[in-house]
């Protein structure tokens, strides 16, 4: 496209000079695109996109001034100088992306690392204007501007296209900051091999080549980068991310839709968590006489116990959470205290921050209901707190009439998961009845009751539930045939059966 | 760049890259030359000065005398089953001598602020059908807490915790100790010809009704064409069999350095061929075939054992000559603490010592040339998180194909909480690659900083994100960590049995160093004592 017009007489068409301006759309359209990059990416990690977007943005134009500035410096030898720009700025640029995800979790000020980066790039893609047209001195000085200018500013235009449209949806940030980074050294390299004034730039024929290499290498292995920037694996921009002692902490947010991940699973959306904790809670305590006592292992969002709080029967509630770090955030922070009511600050409630397996076994009690929220079965430790040991202590905290309620993951997903969880809790001598309910953010989603004592049919339910009625409670205890009860083995200490059906089936269904 | 011509820019920038190439590669040099200091952490092992002491002799003459029926000199594990059979069986005026200023021997432990761990011994299988005192023990213990259907059903909490066991290979954790992938034809055929024959050996039961390989192993068979392949190596009789695979000969390797500290070259066939074939365990829920396991290891064994009569037992005590005197048995022992020698006057005596101990004290036992024992080096490295890795999560026991050590059990994974942070890995490393004696020299030689970087070195090459997470790294040094089951090594234990009222209790006697044969024999060794002094009791064996 950079062909020029033969027929004009003023443009004197040539290979370089098409080269150099081929070059200038392609250096203005990845410099958009990395600074498209640079923004989306901090609104993503940091969230507040307007924010990030403007100051991103400032920055990158600012930089682009100040190498612009800068050019007036060098003297002499701008063809040099322009190649070495260009390849800095297609390895710069090309791995910023990867370079900022991976990053994200490993330095403390990021903003610092993300600034540097759109500086940086501003003030090369800023120098190289400048050094073209100069470069293109020979030529009509009015036409040079001319062609330079439009070049840049198509090239913008073509980018800010192709990001949202092509890019973002099929490539990723990652693969796309590669792949630009290797239009821009390919590009370098070619004017290399065109330009006449550029024979024998040994240096950076080399340096290009292994820059383009090293790009390449990084585009085929993005989505292994991928994995490692944990943080680029949300479907959401994430507005919280801590490593705690226990495990990691991410919560995310796109509209009125907040989401809480654990070492990367999710625990709940804000949309429908309504529709799992009333189904977690309501059931249980609806089949006991007076459920004044009520203990909750896990659920240290606080989500499970502001449903409990809504039994006015309820005098004392005892949450044991293994993450203090977990319990204080859902404590604390005003927006995530409002989703759960402020039940973790109640004064009837007691959190208590230990492992709940050891804090079972140590403990005694009479609680009337005992709520179960552990994470999935994703591996051993995990594990054991759904073996028949830890039943067998949760048990003995159960009062004669009581009733214990255990998330048991995804009948459809996992049934044979799901029912060892029911033939486990049988297996202590408790008559168990498994249900399940619909959770768009999870899919289908099980639970299993259990007591020392026949589960009643019918159950109490609290007026102004978004999903739990007295008919719903009923139904959801129908299984169709794909879900519905098989033999199923009992899970141990010794024999973890279910971390490794979890695994078999989810692995399954994930690909 | 202000100013200035390209030719000085360039020499700039020529003296800028050079400069920025000496920064960059004195960096390297000096992150590949500078290591991180060392984790703090003591060099501990058995009290090498009271060892030595009593090979030395000098130790004064009895400065007084006391009186007792028994005496058991040794409160390792088979002394201290010894005493635990005999307040068993209500047997109570007796008194148990060690040297150490802890009992347990070689399944003694430490304990930090993160967790108990083993400083040797740190499991014990499920105990076989014939195991009869054993199962006795486990069972007063809150072990095996009941029966189904007639089989002992042991406490999930004391059984190890799945995951059991992993093997580092080909880059990857995979689940078991031998390795599935990645294997030539040849290594499939001899692992799966070498598993058929050792399942043959299991169940196979002698003319006599005797199981071939039985723990304790006094209750093998006698058949001569068993007892015939202590004639050779373990090596030696793979060779015979054809089996050259790598693959199974490394796991032999392990399996050998493991249990016995000691090459497949140097072990008797049939000590090896037991290690395979002799484990039956019999339990409930599919449980035999694990092992029990504790935050302390066997730790948790000898202090129940010690429980169960601790005013009995004198700690500090080394007990350096045993002499009979008419129908008494007179054993000198030197109180440390007191820093005088005691004379205990008794009607009957226990050596429940390594056999290379018990014959200098008792030099009518003979010597103990025959006799030759492993070195060890273990490790207790604590660390801030627990270590991963590519493939199957942590396990109990993770052993890496690639390192000469058999790689570290885990000190939190039977809890007491179900999800740990902070804790340590017991690392063991058999110095089997050399003579023994040689080996002994080069424990005591190398410094403790050397010891150091080479457990934290193996660990890093495993687990290069525990970089910066190890806390310290607790060195313990066993000389004669246990006893060699090199050929020949069955007549060995019993052609040195004393005359009553003398007695030997020590696994040393049946040359597998497993609490099974010193619990046998400290059980054998009680039982033989109260039939001598008209005690009333009911065999265990």
């Amino acid at each position: 496209m950079a062909e020029g017009d033969p027929a004009h007489p003023r443009f004197r068409a040539s290979a370089p000079a098409a080269a150099l301006l081929a070059s200038a759309f392609v250096v203005s359209t990845c410099g958009l695109i990395y600074e498209l990059l640079a923004s989306t990416l901090a609104s993503y990690l940091l969230g507040d996109s307007v924010t990030q977007f403007s100051t991103v943005i400032g920055s990158y134009l600012f930089a682009m001034g100040v190498g612009s500035w800068c050019s007036r410096y060098v003297k002499r030898d701008e063809v040099r100088l322009f190649v070495r720009v260009e390849l800095l700025i297609a390895l710069i640029g090309g791995s910023s992306a990867a370079a900022l995800f991976l990053l994200f979790p490993l330095v403390e000020h990021f903003r610092v690392a993300l600034y540097g980066l759109v500086l940086a790039i501003g003030f090369l893609v800023g120098l190289e204007i400048p050094l073209l047209i100069r470069i293109l001195r020979g030529f009509d000085f009015r036409e040079t501007v001319s062609n330079v200018l439009t070049f840049d500013y198509v090239g913008a235009l073509v980018a800010s296209l192709l990001f949202p449209l092509l890019l973002m949806p099929h490539l990723g940030m990652i693969r796309t900051g590669f792949l630009f980074g290797i239009a821009n050294a390919a590009v370098a390299l070619a004017l290399l091999f065109v330009l006449p004034r550029a024979t024998g730039y040994r240096s950076e024929k080399l340096a290009g080549v292994l820059i383009l290499i090293g790009l390449i290498a990084g585009f085929i292995a993005s989505d292994r980068l991928q994995r490692w920037a944990e943080v680029a694996s949300y479907g959401e921009p994430v507005i919280y991310a801590q490593t705690t002692r226990f495990q990691r902490i991410v919560l995310t947010r796109r509209d009125d839709d907040l989401r809480l991940y654990l070492n990367g699973n999710l625990q709940f959306s804000s949309r429908d968590e309504y529709r799992y904790h009333e189904a977690l809670v309501h059931p249980a305590l609806g089949r006991v006489a007076n459920p004044r006592n009520v203990l909750i292992f896990g659920g240290g969002d606080g989500l499970a116990a502001r449903e409990v709080l809504k039994h006015p029967e309820v005098a004392k509630l005892t949450l044991v959470d293994l993450d203090g770090e977990m319990t204080s955030l859902f404590s604390n922070t005003p927006t995530l205290a409002a989703l759960n009511r402020g039940s973790l600050t109640d004064k009837r409630m007691t959190v208590i921050n230990a492992d709940g397996f050891r804090w079972a076994r140590e403990h005694s009690g009479q609680y009337d209901a005992i709520i179960v929220d552990f994470p999935d079965p994703v591996d051993y430790s995990v594990g054991k707190l759904y073996t028949d040991t830890f039943y067998r202590a949760a048990r003995k905290l159960l009062a004669p009439g009581g009733m214990m309620v255990v998330q048991s993951t995804s009948p459809l997903v996992a049934p044979n998961a799901f029912w060892t969880v029911a033939s486990t809790l049988e297996a202590v001598g408790l008559q168990t009845r498994g249900y399940h309910v619909y959770v768009p953010s999870f899919g289908e989603w099980g639970f299993v009751l259990a007591a020392a004592r026949p589960i009643p049919d019918q159950a109490r339910t609290l007026p102004g539930g978004r999903f739990l009625t007295p008919t719903i409670d009923q139904r959801l205890f129908d299984f169709p045939p794909d879900m519905a009860r098989r033999p199923t083995p009992v899970n141990r200490l010794d024999n973890q059966v279910l971390v490794r059906e979890f695994a078999d089936a989810w692995g399954k269904y994930e690909g | 760049m202000p100013g200035g011509n390209m030719k000085a820019d360039r020499r700039t920038a020529l003296g800028l890259g050079a400069a920025a190439i000496a920064v960059a590669g004195g960096g390297l040099a000096y992150a590949l030359n500078h290591e991180a200091p060392l984790p703090p952490g003591a060099l501990g092992g058995a009290d090498m000065a009271r060892g030595h002491r009593l090979r030395d002799g000098g130790f004064p003459a009895p400065s007084s005398e006391e009186e007792v029926d028994l005496v058991i000199a040794g409160g390792g594990v088979a002394g201290l089953s010894a005493g635990w059979r005999l307040t068993d069986a209500g047997f109570s005026n007796f008194k148990l001598l060690e040297l150490e200023d802890a009992v347990g021997g070689n399944a003694r432990c430490g304990r930090n602020a993160v967790s108990a761990y083993p400083l040797g011994a740190h499991y014990l299988p499920v105990a076989n059908r014939e195991a009869k005192a054993l199962r006795h023990l486990l069972r007063q213990l809150g072990v095996i807490i009941g029966d189904a259907d007639g089989v002992p059903v042991y406490d999930p909490v004391q059984l190890c915790a799945d995951l059991q066991e992993r093997l580092f290979w080909q880059g990857r954790w995979q689940e078991g100790l031998i390795p599935r992938t990645g294997l030539t034809r040849r290594d499939r055929e001899d692992l799966a010809a070498f598993d058929a024959q050792m399942k043959r050996f299991s169940s196979y039961v002698g003319t006599d009704g005797k199981p071939a390989f039985a723990v304790p192993m006094a209750y093998s068979s006698q058949e001569p064409h068993l007892r015939a392949l202590d004639g050779q190596s373990f090596a030696e009789w793979l060779d015979a069999q054809g089996w050259h695979s790598p693959v199974l000969r490394a796991h032999v390797r392990y399996a050998m350095r493991d249990d016995y500290g000691t090459e497949p070259q140097h072990v008797s066939a049939w000590a090896g061929i037991h290690y395979f074939a002799g484990r039956r365990g019999w339990a409930a829920n599919g449980a035999g075939e694990n092992e029990l396991t504790w935050p302390e290891g066997n730790g948790r064994l000898v202090g129940q054992l010690a429980g169960f009569f601790p005013g009995k037992i004198a700690r500090g005590h080394i007990v350096h000559r045993v002499t009979r005197e008419g129908d008494r048995v007179l054993v000198d022992s030197f109180d440390v603490a007191a820093n005088r020698t005691v004379r205990t006057r008794a009607r009957a005596a226990i050596l429940a010592m390594p056999h290379f101990i018990a014959t200098r004290v008792c030099p009518e036992l003979g010597d103990a040339k025959a006799f030759s024992y492993a070195p060890w080096l273990i490790a207790n490295v604590t660390v801030d998180h627990l270590p991963g890795g590519r493939g199957v999560p942590l396990a109990w026991d993770n052993v890496s194909s690639t390192s000469d050590s058999l790689g570290y059990v885990v000190a939190t994974h039977q809890g007491p909480a179900a999800i740990s942070e902070k804790t340590v890995l017991t690392w063991y490393l058999p110095l089997s690659n050399m003579e023994p004696a040689a080996a002994r020299r080069l424990l005591v030689e190398r410094s403790a900083d050397e010891w150091k970087r080479i457990v934290r070195d193996d660990l890093l090459a495993l687990h290069p994100e525990l970089d910066g997470a190890i806390g310290a790294i607790e060195l313990w040094r066993w000389g004669h960590a246990m006893i060699r089951p090199t050929p020949g090594f069955l007549d060995r234990g019993t052609t040195h049995q004393p005359a009553p009222p003398l007695f030997l209790a020590h696994s040393d006697l049946s040359g597998l160093s497993l609490f099974e044969e010193a619990h046998y024999h400290g059980v054998r060794a009680a039982e033989g004592a109260m039939t001598l002094l008209r005690h009333a009791h009911e065999s265990l064996l």
